[in-house]
């Protein structure tokens, strides 16, 4: 089977090259290993949100240039505020309704109730100016019973320490009561599928009425539109008091409903999306990836002109490490890690660890580097690249959609 | 390719995505879910059979889960190997007439009209439904008066070896005691690209529905018998096996070395689905087609979870897009809720009908001439369920093709 360009790996970043690529008259290909990791979405897509010294930033366009030499984001040069604009308005023309602007960061609500420095954050999660801030004074945090994942003790205290009051109090409904037949099933993605029903929804507007007098704000875990967003908005409708949407534990709500929008626009403008396959194997002939070869496929393979890597890190398969080193397993391609295996992981979970810089090697113009060698036809974007620590950065969304769109143009060039 | 069974449940990293897209978890919550009845399930099980829950029985083996699952744990292989090992309910009358394709189809076709006529009345099917516990709005698939293979022998088997190119039939029991037509459209579609059909030797049920009723022993002796004669097809004869049902091809394929632990590493490539085996010579520039001009039809293609789990939908699509005259439809990849002789239990019928619900909507709303689907117990949920026929792609192939020109295009 022939393509223009096949990409392999269908989370945020393969998917955002490949509505590129095809929108720009590509017809595209992408491969998938299982959901991708926006199924772990913590609400928000950084660009960049704290410094070395764990200072938060305010103004991360005007940051990039302190960030270390082998950083993605430095392949993007003096474009990357346009590749951030680009990313702003895509997902809103695939419908992905985001709030937030690459020129100031804004405050997005962690699930035990802390505020870190974010870009962009999904419509219906509640967001903040500053880092000290609280959704009302007098705050009712409301939880469905047995949902572990929404931890109400640990965001009461954090909302009481900023000076909130809070109350905690129970949703007490049979429609969500019944998942508990299966206690380990009462998860946010199973609770948001009870709520695609009018009844349900009902319900828990005039449950919540009846319990809000007295508080200026409701505190809901954000479980709600599985397949539409606009959901939360009717519950601010319908509900007295204000209501703030906090994220609760994965699998995220929002990044699920987000993975299904971008793979149906992809398939809607006429791309191939092949879910649950991996490739196994590749024809590679100096430097030129030639023909690659799946799991389901077998000798069927598959070519292009050129093809993305956007496999992800560690989690998500793109990079494996064993006793000999840290390798990249679908093409073998060059991957940056430290030689010595001490000094991958730092005895302190909280401080920043080398092994999250570890990724692969690409020129300038995220080509894949073999043997110290640009690939002819192969490219990297997101979070398989080196070079980022997304986790202490706070910039791994930013890494993903916006590599992926230069990615994209320097394949469209 | 590592064929034989590993069970990676230590791969899991309590993810919970499986969770998202478990098609029974959605309606029955009396179904631990995919991450629990599977790896998690598993480790406790490994301390004692004491951990085994019976609520695994609700698990329809689509394998959605699978495809899913992002480190590759194989969920569903680990509920099915577990009912396997642990359960202690014992297959009842009930299951061994679901189970048992062959025997049934072989009985209930000599008396075809009778069978038909009275698994469609009323007090017939409130007796199966008290009785047996065979749901009473289940409609069964009609029997044929005459089978696929008794056809074949006296109509078709004759001329086979004067085409070039030869290819072995695993027909299947639908198409042999139920619905004939598709293997008399296999058949018409093979000949006209050159290719002599033949019958496999001693064909057995590839024994699906044995498995998902409990009767592995027989399941895996019939497993035996049909390696064995695909290793002769293929190694003897070097005539590759094609089939047209999706699932039958997923088992014999996949769940045999899986789930039976029966070895068909040798000639795993060889066993192949229709569509796909076709695709490849097209795109081989082995054989080519040529359509009739005025075949016109508004199609949605509906991929069956086996297929889904195969992957090979877009061959069956690519096939479909190429006639001329059809506009396609992919319907959004969603289970039907039949899981094979699941929703014909009583106890699974409303499941079953819920599960399915959201596709039926699909369909209904699609406002195509009818579905197509490569899997045959998706035909019958879908055409219970909903106002449109189902019909497989290669009959639509059969349909749309004109034969005599393509037999001369692939003749010369």
């Amino acid at each position: 089977m022939k393509f223009d360009t096949i990409i392999i790996g269908g989370g945020l970043s393969g998917l955002t090259c490949a509505l590129r690529l095809q929108a720009g008259g590509r017809r595209c290909a992408v491969i998938s290993a299982g959901q991708s990791a926006l199924h772990f979405s913590s609400g928000s897509f950084d660009l960049l949100g704290l410094r070395a010294d764990r200072s938060e930033i305010e103004s991360p366009l005007d940051e990039v240039k302190h960030l270390r030499e082998m950083h993605p984001y430095h392949k993007l040069g003096d474009k990357l505020p346009h590749y951030a604009a680009q990313a702003e308005s895509l997902l809103a023309q695939w419908g992905i309704r985001v709030k937030g602007d690459a020129r100031k960061n804004h405050f997005r609500y962690t699930p035990m109730g802390g505020l870190r420095p974010t870009w962009l954050t999904f419509s219906e999660l509640a967001v903040a100016d500053d880092s000290n801030a609280c959704p009302g004074e007098r705050v009712l945090v409301a939880n469905f019973p047995g949902f572990l994942d929404f931890n109400t003790s640990f965001i009461t205290d954090a909302l009481c320490s900023r000076g909130a009051k809070c109350e905690v109090c129970l949703l007490d409904m049979d429609s969500v009561n019944r998942l508990r037949v299966s206690s380990t099933e009462m998860r946010a993605a199973n609770i948001a599928k009870v709520f695609e029903s009018e009844e349900a929804l009902g319900e828990l507007i005039a449950k919540i009425n009846q319990m809000a007098d007295g508080y200026d704000c409701v505190v809901l875990p954000a479980v709600f539109g599985f397949s539409d967003a606009g959901l939360a908005t009717r519950i601010e409708e319908g509900v007295r008091t204000g209501v703030a949407f906090l994220p609760a534990m994965p699998p995220s709500v929002a990044g699920i409903r987000t993975q299904k929008q971008l793979r149906t626009e992809f398939e809607r403008m006429g791309g191939v999306f092949i879910p649950g396959d991996e490739v196994v194997r590749a024809d590679i002939e100096d430097g030129e990836v030639k023909k690659i070869y799946t799991r389901n496929h077998g000798e069927m393979g598959f070519s292009a002109s050129n093809y993305v890597l956007a496999t992800g890190h560690f989690m998500s398969g793109g990079l494996k490490a064993d006793a000999q080193g840290v390798y990249e397993p679908v093409f073998g391609s060059d991957v940056y890690y430290l030689a010595d295996r001490g000094e991958w992981f730092d005895k302190d979970f909280f401080r920043p660890q080398a092994y999250s810089t570890f990724g692969v090697e690409t020129d300038a113009h995220c080509k894949v580097l073999f043997g110290a060698r640009a690939s002819k036809n192969l490219y990297a974007a997101g979070s398989v690249l080196c070079g980022a620590d997304a986790m202490h950065e706070l910039c791994g969304g930013g890494v993903s959609l916006l590599t992926a769109l230069y990615v994209a143009d320097e394949i469209l060039k | 390719m590592n064929t034989t069974n590993d069970n990676n449940f230590e791969q899991c990293l309590k993810c919970s995505v499986c969770t998202v897209y478990c098609p029974v978890l959605e309606v029955n919550p009396l179904y631990p879910g995919p991450k629990q009845a599977g790896p998690d399930g598993e480790r406790l099980r490994l301390k004692g059979a004491a951990f085994y829950d019976e609520a695994l029985k609700y698990c329809l083996n689509c394998k959605r889960c699978e495809v899913a699952c992002p480190s590759g744990v194989k969920i569903g292989d680990i509920i099915q190997l577990a009912k396997i090992k642990y359960s202690k309910k014992k297959p009842g009358l009930r299951e061994n007439m679901l189970a048992n394709t062959d025997f049934m189809g072989s009985l209930a076709t000599k008396m075809a009209p009778v069978v038909n006529l009275s698994v469609g009345f009323k007090p017939v099917k409130m007796v199966m439904d008290s009785l047996f516990k065979i749901d009473a709005h289940r409609t069964f698939p009609s029997y044929a008066s005459q089978t696929f293979e008794k056809w074949f022998r006296k109509n078709a088997a004759s001329r086979q070896d004067e085409f070039p190119h030869h290819v072995t039939f695993f027909h299947g029991c639908y198409i042999n005691y139920n619905y004939p037509q598709l293997g008399k459209d296999m058949v018409k579609v093979l000949n006209a690209l050159g290719y002599g059909v033949h019958l496999m030797e001693n064909e057995k049920c590839c024994g699906v529905a044995l498995m998902s009723n409990g009767l592995i022993d027989k399941a895996k002796r019939q497993a035996e018998g049909n390696v064995e004669n695909i290793r002769r097809s293929v190694k003897v004869d070097r005539r590759e096996v094609i089939g047209a049902s999706s699932t039958c091809i997923f088992t014999m394929r996949d769940e045999y070395p899986h789930i039976l632990g029966v070895d068909n590493a040798d000639v795993r490539d060889s066993i192949n689905l229709a569509t796909r085996f076709i695709y490849r010579l097209l795109d081989e520039g082995r054989v080519q087609l040529r359509f009739k001009k005025d075949y016109k039809a508004a199609i949605a293609y509906h991929t069956p979870c086996h297929m889904e789990k195969l992957g090979w939908s877009i061959y069956s699509t690519s096939l479909l897009r190429m006639i001329p005259g059809v506009k396609l439809t992919v319907l959004e990849s969603h289970c039907c809720g039949i899981g094979g002789t699941y929703g014909f239990k009583k106890e699974n019928y409303a499941t079953s009908q819920a599960i399915g619900a959201p596709l039926f909507r699909q369909i209904e709303t699609s406002g195509v001439d009818f579905v197509s689907t490569d899997c045959e117990t998706c035909k019958w949920q879908i055409e219970m369920s909903t106002s449109l026929k189902v019909k497989h792609p290669i009959s639509v192939l059969a349909e749309a093709l004109d034969v005599e020109a393509t037999f001369r295009l692939n003749s010369r």
